[in-house]
């Protein structure tokens, strides 16, 4: 009988060695008792210390990662192999069980090869097996031998004395040296000289900064003959300065400095450049506080050529995130580190993919990130949500400029799934045409989201009113803020959907302080963590925030911060929120490395009494908080 | 009429009818890992149910998640009703060199290969009337097993805000939204591994969003 799916299996093996190799006839035959196997990316084929199978296996599509586990339970990529790699050889070499473990490393298809019939056919055949001998040993090749290993965690390996320093505030240098705008540049010099420093910040008539010179300035531009001496300070200093507030840690700093590629930091009143300069953090005084930081990953994304090394960078990060939670780090600030680092995969992976455009944008866009990235809250690798605005277009360029972005989308979510990030299962991502639009087009969708509010601009809600800008022209995305917030004036029904889906989930606990855990068959007594007590908060802080038109504040944690600075009465309701939120993330966080998923689902039998109290503690605000939303947005009858 | 269909019922069946019934009687339940899915197709001369013949059928068995490449099936059948105009669909002509069999001899062949398993097709409605009608033909009941549509399964797999009732999911549009290469398309055992892979495919996104069951892949 015809079997023409063993001549395309025919057809894909005799491209690649050993298969290479053999007749014609013979192939055929080992391609007739192929098995062809379907992986979901995160799929086991086999792992360390099973019992050998009858097969060995050659990926059709898709990449297969080898790795093993050392003592620790770390794991150590050995090997991906992809289109027409073998893995799985060791039972050809000996009888024995597995020594590494075969994971794939996204959706794939291999061939299983059944081990008796290869032999069969290819008995007498020197070529193949000097081939699968070779082969074996470069998959089994450890690159990371013991010394090694250690070299490469040493940036990452707790150094508790160091990192505490990472946390404080930072050492900055009070009442800075400066001149005033409208002074000379000779005369800014000569104080340069007298207190023997390197930089000098200028300042209008009110102290704010408005910009700073450097002895390269100096160099650059007046030894140059570019600007005569006596110019104007205005003329050469650099503006305008970036500015934080003075209880920045020396972490936040230095991710400031690398973000901008600067050496000096203005520390103001309040933290924007309106107020009064109060001092300045350099590039120096940072590294005399530390010597490793997450700044060298952010260094190395900057620097990535490829969507492959984005991936190691941001594997890093992950060694960085499990050593921090290890030593109980502040999880506000780890966050924030990892949110800086995952904008900085994302805007380097844009800017991978728009060299690989065959030109350039045809108008001015923003990127931006939806969700959990919006609200840089992503901790471990989750869906990737994000969308485009672009500039608006005459109608008759719209198709093509539409065209243009999505493609655009498509690279850019093609390599952050490489990277780690999976595709967003509801398509909520700048590759599709519905999430990838003209800045009116966008004012438009939302004000029809505000205004005709249906059950499905509810469900989009908790995705997209929690952007945030990552790359491009920020302005835009400023003005969609705007017009949203003009859009809120008009009604006031959003905001009672809004609450009515914000309660949705009652606090987690039932009679008897019992955990309501799942009672569906999948997660049957797990404990949904995410929906029930992370949602709840994060809903709930968003209904306010939009509420109170607060803007740029994005972070559920910073969130309920701000909300107790400006709400006094529930105060202390807010600042617990805060916390919970931050103990929650926690939680999640640490169960996902611990089963390495998302964390979302928690085995209440696995927790220790100590963590089973804490995360009911958690449960209180939540109650608390839709106490509230009920009452100002009058939702008890509201249905 | 009654009469008639009790002596009907009463009538021999050949063995291989009844070899097939046999597999429906013993009710076991087992889980969708070790369940045998089989994926098939048929290209035929043409889309009319009752004028129309079955020129051949293809199809690949499914356990867990593999696809064992000696337990497919690949049949040409005899043609007495040809037509000129969907040759360059399918590309098989009436006097082409694939060894032929009859219907009957079709039908032995591909009951025996299905058994009990849980049928896949894509538009199934057609492929399933098909052999149906082809049963009939030759004094037999119809098909027992249960059918999953993939275009079905996949309209099901959508998130709620993207399902477009008015779209017609066809089967090349699912290969290029899942990313499973159209190879051998319009053959049938070609068409039986794209459906088979699309098949899989779907079932890893439900069974991410926890819908797998039963209940869920066989209700329409």
């Amino acid at each position: 009988m015809n079997n023409s799916i063993a001549y395309r299996v025919y057809d894909f093996l005799k491209n690649f060695p050993p298969f290479n190799h053999l007749k014609a006839d013979d192939l055929l035959k080992i391609s007739t008792e192929v098995s062809i196997i379907y992986l979901e990316k995160g799929d086991v084929i086999f792992k360390k210390g099973d019992p050998f199978n009858s097969v060995f296996y050659v990926v059709r599509n898709g990449a297969i990662t080898l790795f093993h586990t050392t003592n620790e339970n770390e794991q150590v990529v050995v090997n991906i192999s992809d289109g027409g790699d073998l893995f799985g050889l060791r039972p050809l070499i000996a009888q024995e069980s597995y020594k590494l473990t075969a994971k794939a490393n996204e959706e794939s298809i291999v061939y299983a090869i059944p081990i008796d019939i290869f032999r069969r056919v290819s008995a007498d055949n020197t070529n193949v097996y000097k081939f699968l001998i070779t082969a074996f040993a470069t998959n089994t090749f450890d690159p990371y031998t013991a010394e090694e290993n250690s070299k490469i965690f040493v940036d990452y390996l707790p150094n508790t004395s160091k990192d505490i320093e990472y946390f404080q505030t930072a050492n900055y240098t009070k009442n800075p040296i400066t001149c005033h705008h409208h002074s000379s540049l000779k005369d800014a010099a000569i104080k340069m000289k007298n207190h023997k420093i390197g930089c000098i910040i200028v300042v209008d008539d009110n102290d704010k900064p408005v910009g700073i010179i450097t002895n390269s300035d100096i160099k650059n531009k007046i030894a140059t003959g570019t600007f005569p001496i006596d110019t104007n300070v205005g003329n050469i200093m650099s503006s305008p300065v970036i500015t934080c507030k003075k209880d920045l840690t020396v972490a936040e700093g230095q991710l400031k400095m690398v973000q901008y590629n600067i050496g000096h930091l203005c520390i103001t009143k309040d933290g924007t450049e309106n107020s009064k300069l109060i001092g300045v953090l350099t590039h120096h005084d940072v590294l005399a506080t530390l010597g490793n930081t997450p700044s060298v990953i952010l260094k190395e994304i900057k620097r990535a050529k490829r969507t492959k090394k984005l991936r190691s960078a941001r594997l890093k990060a992950n060694h960085l995130l499990k050593s921090y939670l290890e030593q109980n780090m502040p999880i506000g600030h780890i966050t924030k580190i990892i949110a800086q680092i995952n904008d900085a995969v994302t805007v380097r992976a844009i800017e991978i993919a728009l060299k690989k455009m065959p030109k350039k944008p045809p108008v001015k866009f923003s990127w931006i990130a939806l969700g959990s990235q919006g609200r840089k809250e992503q901790l471990l690798f989750t869906d990737q949500d994000n969308a485009i605005i672009f500039e608006d277009v005459p109608e008759e360029k719209h198709k093509e400029t539409q065209d243009y972005f999505v493609e655009l989308g498509k690279l850019v979510s093609k390599s952050l799934n490489k990277i780690g990030f999976e595709y967003c299962e509801a398509d909520m991502m700048a590759s599709n045409p519905d999430w990838c639009k003209t800045i009116t087009d966008w004012k438009a969708q939302f004000s029809d989201w505000i205004l005709n509010t249906d059950d499905k601009a509810i469900l989009l809600s908790s995705i997209f009113f929690d952007f945030s800008h990552v790359y491009g022209k920020k302005s835009l995305v400023n003005e969609l803020s705007d017009s949203i917030y003009e859009t809120l004036e008009k009604t006031s029904v959003f905001f009672k959907f809004l609450g009515r889906d914000a309660l949705k989930n009652p606090p987690p606990l039932g009679f008897f302080k019992q955990f309501a855990v799942e009672k569906d068959n999948q997660q049957k007594d797990l404990f949904n963590i995410k929906n029930r007590a992370i949602m709840p908060l994060v809903d709930a802080a968003r209904l306010l925030i939009l509420q109170n038109k607060i803007k740029g504040v994005n972070n559920t944690a910073e969130r309920f911060e701000k909300l107790a600075d400006i709400d006094y009465n529930n105060k202390e309701l807010y600042q617990s929120c805060a916390y919970a939120f931050k103990a929650l993330s926690k939680f999640k966080t640490k169960q996902g490395f611990l089963h390495n998923n998302t964390g979302k689902f928690i085995e209440i039998e696995t927790l220790t009494k100590e963590e089973q109290l804490k995360l009911r503690r958690c449960f209180k605000p939540i109650h608390d908080i839709q106490e509230v939303l009920k009452v100002r947005f009058d939702l008890k009858n509201f249905v | 009429m009654v009469w008639n269909w009790f002596f009907k019922k009463k009538k021999e069946y050949p063995d291989f009818w009844l070899d097939y019934l046999a597999h429906f009687k013993k009710k076991k339940k087992s889980d969708i890992e070790n369940t045998r899915f089989v994926a098939f197709d048929t290209e035929t001369t043409g889309f009319d149910k009752i004028e129309d013949r079955v020129l051949s059928i293809g199809a690949v068995a499914i356990i867990g998640k593999t696809i064992p490449v000696n337990d497919t099936l690949e049949l040409y059948l005899k043609q007495d009703v040809f037509k000129a105009e969907t040759v360059k669909i399918h590309g098989i002509i009436r006097n082409g060199s694939e060894e032929k069999i009859s219907e009957l001899e079709a039908l032995k062949v591909f009951l025996d290969y299905i058994k009990d398993a849980v049928l896949i097709a894509h538009h199934a409605s057609f492929d399933r009337a098909m052999i149906n009608n082809m049963l009939v033909r030759h004094g037999m009941g119809k098909l027992k097993n249960h059918f999953i549509d993939t275009g079905v399964l996949y309209k099901k797999s959508l998130h709620i805000i993207y399902k477009d009732n008015t779209k017609p999911y066809t089967l090349d549009y699912l290969c290029s939204e899942l990313n499973v290469q159209p190879i051998d398309r319009h053959t049938a055992t070609g068409d039986a591994l794209i459906t088979a892979l699309v098949f899989l495919k779907l079932l890893a996104r439900l069974d991410k969003r926890k819908h797998l069951n039963w209940g869920y892949l066989l209700n329409r």
